[in-house]
């Protein structure tokens, strides 16, 4: 007699609602928020305004932040001392702009846009250069050892501040915008600074060049390999050192752009604004989660955004208002949003 | 006697004793052997960061926790001796009272973010504290209403504690014998005391069971030490031992301002006295405070005459101008980092080592 096999129907349980909606929390979270600004603040046109130049926030700091999330992820390198780049690329592009008053002063897209580009392409150079400086001298000695990181890139960070006070003087530099990119325009009601708008559009830009050559390059199918198991892509031959210091670099001129974008939008620049800025990128890299683009880019629109409507509804607690939204997150998330370096 | 006092955790090294005994010695009767203000000043400065730089390498050293927060906790003490002298009456009470709830406040919110933080990965510490440390300063200045802004808080302390308390007629070896004296004493014991408690921690097995997960966290988990608990722990402690060493400076000033309390000047300070005086080791700490301070304020005069003289030449002059000292105290630390990672005690308990062995 022949054993029957036990009747057995293989069934496929549709997933549920909440599974599927889990790997787009970050994304829905970010409407959630938009859509609470929405519901908190009353005149249409304030939302506007304060949802623009959150959104330019969150640009600048994914700007500044993405560099420093793929360095860690590629090569579990923590550098304290992005911030100086950023500085540097502030006081370098700004320089740069103030040598050229022909092209600033008339209000013409095209002359403005060009002097800016310029002055981007100075900043960036500069601090592409200083960041392969900075990987051999400061950080190449220590990989491995992430207290020392921490410690070393803390010092470098306090050698180019001051290193700054000494080439541009210790008083702050107050900048204007190039003619063209000042004043508003009214959409909707309400008024939209050009400027923020220009910075959305660069962040965004930005944002897709990061994505493209992350998913469609090969260089980016290396990089996302090394982030994801770099023996491995070592063990395949290829040189992954060289992969990282072009990171880096790359991190850094991204750091430098950013330094501009801020400078041009506070209309003032100091040594110490890096080491500002640095504390909205923690937060922003801390939420998005360690080595992660995408989640970097969400939270720092996220961290842009809240900061805006709570400087609006409550002035004094937009102070804490990220450090709330970093521990809510931390308390759902504990790695952040979307991490991902696996925990070491 | 002596080893039951440092906690069986000896100097080790003859040189070593010999720094160690001038620095004390020089703390301990700084009155009458150096008198003046200014050196008495200083020599409270040194008394006060030798604790604050003690308790921030139980963390650095010992736990192997970074930390920015640290100066966030000294403040904590310093506020809150402030804020309970002013809203109460004058006396003992308030001083009390504003230093135990200093110290429990900081070791409260170094659990908090211990737990946040911690629990995930030690990395996570740095950024956090660096985060939460900036936006507790900016609140400082903002909340004029109660911490006095920007100006800060003048505050009086028990009249025992002012020059214009006379406890005896006449002069001793120079120093006038008023509360100022006593309030020096009072620093210079109480952060005696801190340092000596410290000492007592990392040599405690608890202080073993840190250093092990220093050196490898993993293993220590496997043999099974609760990482997590042990380094929360380590965070409280240090934290409460910053704010102690806050109130006493606070005491000392009768002056907090977000200057000399919370300002990340004083973390780059703290954490340049604990690097280059050498980590994993309480003397370290206790030198690298004596050097930095006196540094500070005597190093900025050479550096004015240096750039003087340098007037003439190109750039040079700009980069030895006194204000530029934490450029060349950062390289300092960068190089101290490299080439000598165990600081001055490590470099002075090696010089022994090869005439002792080879």
């Amino acid at each position: 007699m022949t054993e029957l096999a036990p009747e057995h129907r293989p069934t496929f349980s549709r997933a549920s609602l909440a599974d599927r909606l889990s790997p787009h929390a970050p994304v829905l979270l970010l409407l959630a928020l938009a859509a609470l600004g929405w519901l908190a603040i009353d005149q249409q046109s304030s939302w506007l305004t304060l949802t623009v130049s959150g959104l330019a926030m969150g640009m600048m700091i994914f700007t500044m932040a993405a560099g420093m999330t793929l360095v860690f992820g590629l090569m579990d390198v923590i550098n304290f001392g992005h911030g100086a780049f950023v500085s540097v690329g502030a006081f370098v592009g700004v320089t740069a702009l103030m040598l050229m008053p022909g092209m600033t002063a008339e209000a013409s897209i095209w002359l403005n846009g060009f002097a800016v580009l310029l002055a981007v392409a100075c900043a960036m150079l500069a601090t592409g250069v200083m960041g392969y400086a900075f990987e051999r001298v400061i950080v190449r000695p220590v990989y491995g050892a992430h207290l020392k990181q921490i410690l070393v890139t803390m010092g470098g960070l306090i050698v180019v501040e001051q290193l700054i006070y000494v080439l541009w003087g210790p008083v702050e530099i107050f900048i204007e915008r190039p003619a063209a990119f000042q004043g508003a325009i009214t959409f909707a009601g309400a008024a939209l600074e050009k400027y923020r708008l220009v910075a959305v559009a660069l962040g965004l830009v930005v944002f897709l060049a990061l994505r493209l050559t992350l998913k469609r390059t090969r260089i980016g199918l290396i990089v996302r390999a090394g982030v994801e198991n770099g023996e491995m892509v070592q063990a395949l031959g290829y040189r992954i050192e060289r992969v990282f210091i072009g990171v880096f670099v790359a991190g850094s001129a991204l750091a430098g752009l950013g330094g501009v974008m801020w400078g041009l939008y506070e209309q003032v620049i100091t040594a110490h604004m890096g080491q500002e800025t640095m504390i909205l990128v923690f937060i922003v890299i801390i939420i998005g989660g360690l080595g992660s683009v995408e989640g970097c880019f969400i939270a720092a629109l996220m961290v842009g955004l809240l900061q805006n409507y709570v400087a609006f509804l409550a002035p004094k607690a937009a102070l804490i208002s990220n450090i709330g939204l970093m521990a809510a997150i931390l308390m759902w998330r504990p790695q952040g949003m979307t991490p991902v370096v696996k925990a070491k | 006697m002596l080893t039951r006092i440092l906690s069986g955790d000896m100097p080790r090294s003859r040189a070593l004793s010999l720094v160690l005994l001038v620095i004390f010695l020089c703390l301990a009767f700084a009155p009458f052997l150096f008198p003046g203000t200014r050196s008495l000043e200083t020599a409270a400065r040194i008394s006060v960061f030798i604790a604050l730089a003690a308790s921030y390498d139980l963390m650095l050293g010992y736990a192997g926790i970074v930390s920015f927060a640290h100066t966030m906790f000294f403040g904590m003490g310093a506020y809150g001796v402030a804020l309970a002298c002013e809203n109460m009456e004058r006396g003992f009470l308030p001083v009390v009272v504003g230093t135990l709830a200093g110290a429990l406040l900081a070791a409260a919110v170094a659990l908090v973010i211990g737990l946040f933080s911690l629990r995930v990965r030690a990395i996570f510490f740095a950024m956090i504290t660096l985060a939460v440390a900036s936006a507790v300063a900016v609140l400082v200045s903002q909340l004029s209403a109660i911490t006095g802004g920007e100006d800060g808080l003048s505050f009086s302390i028990p009249r025992e504690l002012t020059p214009a308390f006379r406890f005896a007629e006449g002069k001793l070896l120079g120093a006038s014998l008023n509360g100022k004296l006593l309030n020096y004493y009072l620093v210079f014991g109480g952060s005696l005391v801190i340092f000596l408690g410290l000492l007592r921690v990392v040599n405690s097995p608890f202080g073993r069971v840190l250093q092990a997960i220093r050196e490898n966290d993993f293993r220590a988990e496997a043999i099974g030490y609760r990482v997590v608990a042990f380094r929360t722990l380590a965070t409280c402690l240090s934290a409460a031992c910053a704010a102690l060493a806050g109130s006493l400076f606070a005491i000392w000033l009768r002056y907090v301002g977000p200057g000399t309390a919370m300002g990340f000047e004083i973390m780059i300070d703290v954490l340049l006295m604990v690097v280059i005086g050498g980590m994993g080791t309480l003397y370290g700490a206790a030198i690298g405070a004596t050097l930095l301070v006196l540094a500070q304020t005597y190093l900025q005069e050479v550096m004015a005459g240096a750039a003087e003289t340098t007037a003439g030449l190109p750039l040079l002059p700009d980069l030895l101008n006194p204000d530029r000292w934490l450029l060349w105290l950062g390289l300092l630390f960068i190089a101290s980092i490299y080439f000598f990672p165990s600081g001055v005690v490590g470099r002075l308990r090696q010089a022994r080592r090869p005439a002792g062995r080879t």
